[in-house]
């Protein structure tokens, strides 16, 4: 086998199984309360992980770019209670507006 | 209750709209995967099954630049793996809404993802199937489609961050994420979980501090006041 077809193998295996996790172990059982509360936190917690890596996030250091005007301008279309479509476009627009002039 | 049925209502037709706006900028990346995926290497075959199985792309696009960049087949797959590891605690998350037969359940949850997961959320710590799914299956299309219009003709596009598309994803992650503040607890869960990727992000490899960063939920033991 080729060094691209193992790879698309282990990864593709190992992503299934991370994502099925959840669904398949626990998939329609009631939690027990603490492991709940836990559970309950996850969103908050991994949006805004996502938020901060997707933002500053480079290669192994922290990267200030074009993305960060992007944010600011999506704060404050969140800020006017803009829908999420526009939140979105927003941001794009916004992002590569300021790379193209930087 | 016809006012929370509204705001139900309005709010998924938000989700669906929102899921319409996420699918076209995933597709753009589709495309710039494929493209970046055959120059490395890959061929044209191996990307699209990887889109196909795997539909993760930051893990996909890790892969491209290692093996682009001469990379070895181990590290590659480290850094895709550890990448994708987040996809355990996220689909914790989502798991009471899985239900039926163990393969239904396996297959279903192939449709999670960055963005359909959080498109779905809804605020109080609670998903919407309807919208998990729906969304996920939308990029799903749109992602697999996109990369074989990247291997085939990927030339013919622009590079996604030219649009600012890139810019587009952390905006919309905010979004979702404001709405899920309103406790106390929640909002210091989500400081400590940001604060511990910002940290992690410069001495660990991708994909650890979005993982080390799920340890903030260890927050809800703590006894409510």
């Amino acid at each position: 086998m080729s060094a691209v077809w193992l790879i698309v193998l282990v990864v593709g295996v190992a992503t299934v199984v991370f994502k099925a996790t959840g669904p398949v172990l626990l998939g329609g059982r009631e939690l027990p309360d603490r492991v709940a509360s836990v559970v309950a936190l996850l969103a908050p917690v991994l949006l805004a992980a996502l938020v901060v890596t997707q933002t500053v996030g480079g290669d192994n250091e922290l990267v200030l770019d074009s993305r960060l005007a992007g944010v600011g301008a999506g704060v404050a279309a969140i800020a006017a209670r803009a829908p999420l479509p526009v939140v979105v476009i927003v941001a794009a627009a916004a992002t590569a507006l300021v790379r193209a002039l930087v | 209750m016809s006012s929370v049925a509204s705001a139900s209502s309005s709010r998924y037709r938000d989700g669906v709209r929102a899921a319409l706006a996420v699918a076209a900028t995933v597709w753009f990346f589709g495309a710039s995967y494929g493209l970046t995926a055959r120059s490395a290497g890959m061929g044209a075959v191996a990307p699209l099954v990887m889109s196909a199985t795997t539909f993760a792309g930051s893990a996909q696009f890790a892969v491209t630049s290692i093996l682009g960049a001469s990379g070895g087949t181990a590290a590659a797959i480290a850094a895709a793996v550890l990448l994708n590891a987040r996809y355990a605690p996220i689909s914790i998350s989502v798991a009471q809404l899985f239900q039926g037969p163990r393969l239904r359940r396996l297959l279903e949850s192939q449709l999670i993802v960055d963005e359909s997961w959080a498109l779905s959320s809804r605020g109080d710590g609670r998903f919407d199937r309807r919208i998990l799914l729906g969304a996920g299956l939308l990029l799903y299309v749109s992602w697999v489609g996109g990369t074989a219009v990247g291997v085939l003709a990927g030339d013919a596009l622009g590079d996604p961050r030219d649009i600012g598309l890139d810019g587009a994803f952390p905006a919309l992650f905010l979004a979702l994420l404001v709405p899920q503040l309103r406790s106390p607890r929640a909002r210091a869960a989500a400081v400590l979980g940001g604060a511990i990727a910002l940290v992690l992000i410069p001495v660990t490899p991708p994909g650890t501090p979005i993982v080390a960063a799920s340890a903030a939920c260890l927050l809800g033991l703590r006894r409510r006041p």
